[in-house]
């Protein structure tokens, strides 16, 4: 069995689905403009990838092959089900404001591409770790861009505000253009660090 | 009047890919060429329009009749993903040159969160039927439009030079991103 420390290093930093696999990206951009809905979305999106991947590797042996790909998406929508229902009881103002992104998290390319690349072909311990890097991967990095484009946008973290009254906020950044810029340009950073190296 | 308003609300107003980010996926997958990006528009019309007809027809005589409403998701998703599979074998019979030009982009608009998101949302505003249909009509339209033009432009920058660091998948979210403002222009005209 692989090591758990290495398969969750290996989701966050390695192979972090957003800024190396580019995945999962209607949510990325779609909830971050504030910190705490881009955080909100990757643990639910965390939540739903740790639990299917450990069903797909119970199940792994039982599902015929062919038939493989609409039993994981059974898999993944009962769960992603299941944390709807979660949200709307315990945190409805994160329910309302992720809106129609919580029944999308079954279209989430990552969960599907993890249940088909890891959790197919290992153990279930083993491909819990593997959610649980892959997970906070996402929620990191959702997190950050959420980070920017608040602090940018409307001058708030994590909703305090943080930057003088006085100054200007750009309110394209809360916008749908915003995500594509942030995005953009955080991926730009990352590669210029990796030209370097 | 109405129904004329939905669709064009649809295509230019409410893009799904431009404003709502539905489908950034193979927005941004299958954009690399013009040809090839038609051809995702096209099997995307076709596909949206069908899947929010027969999502409807489940919701209203299935889900509903039997109180089952809360597994809506589970139920859309497989309707989506059988019928992809139905149209794709379909084509391939009756049609044999359709399914050339739309074959190889079938497959993977099972995971095009437009589609099942036009569904879900058909659902969420209460539409009826011919409502649904024009819905997911205007909004694949918009799709189809928006993924042609960012591909053109993706053609003409290709041989620039960008900066290194923005090479590749940066440059690709700029030039979206300046495409997302220019669409913020019609935000506004149409108020459903």
């Amino acid at each position: 069995m692989a090591n758990p420390i290495k398969l969750i290093k290996n989701g966050i930093i390695n192979e972090n689905p957003t800024f190396v696999q580019v995945i999962g990206m209607c949510p990325t951009l779609a909830v971050t403009s504030s910190a705490i809905n881009g955080i909100g979305m990757g643990l639910a999106a965390t939540a739903v990838l740790v639990f299917s991947n450990i069903f797909v590797s119970l199940l792994r042996k039982i599902i015929p092959d062919t038939v493989r790909i609409p039993c994981f998406i059974v898999v993944i929508a009962t769960f992603v089900t299941i944390i709807e229902f979660v949200l709307k009881a315990y945190v409805p103002t994160l329910y309302k404001s992720l809106g129609l992104f919580i029944p999308l998290i079954v279209v989430n390319c990552l969960i599907l591409a993890r249940a088909e690349a890891f959790a197919s072909k290992n153990g279930p311990v083993a491909a819990a770790f593997d959610g649980i890097g892959m997970g906070l991967g996402f929620t990191i990095a959702l997190g950050i861009l959420g980070l920017v484009r608040e602090f940018i946008g409307a001058g708030t973290l994590f909703d305090i505000t943080v930057l003088p009254e006085a100054f200007p906020r750009t309110l394209l950044f809360v916008m749908a253009p915003g995500a594509f810029f942030t995005l953009a340009c955080l991926m730009a950073i990352l590669n210029h660090f990796r030209n370097k190296a | 009047m109405n129904l004329i308003l939905l669709v064009l609300a649809g295509i230019f107003v409410n893009n799904y890919v431009l404003s709502q980010f539905l489908g950034i996926c193979p927005f941004l997958g299958v954009s690399k060429k013009v040809d090839t990006a038609a051809g995702m528009g096209m099997a995307v019309i076709f596909v949206m329009s069908l899947a929010a007809a027969v999502a409807w027809l489940v919701y209203n005589f299935i889900l509903v009749p039997l109180n089952i409403i809360y597994l809506y998701n589970i139920a859309f998703i497989l309707v989506i993903a059988s019928l992809v599979q139905f149209v794709e074998m379909f084509l391939k019979k009756a049609a044999p040159a359709l399914y050339q030009a739309l074959g190889v982009f079938l497959p993977l608009i099972t995971t095009n969160c437009a589609v099942l998101g036009v569904a879900v949302l058909n659902m969420q505003k209460g539409y009826n039927f011919i409502e649904s249909v024009l819905n997911a009509l205007g909004g694949a339209a918009g799709f189809a439009l928006a993924i042609v033009l960012f591909a053109g432009i993706r053609e003409r920058i290709a041989d620039n030079d960008t900066p290194k660091a923005f090479e590749g998948f940066p440059m690709a979210l700029i030039t979206a991103g300046l495409m997302s403002i220019a669409f913020l222009g019609f935000s506004g005209l149409i108020k459903l």
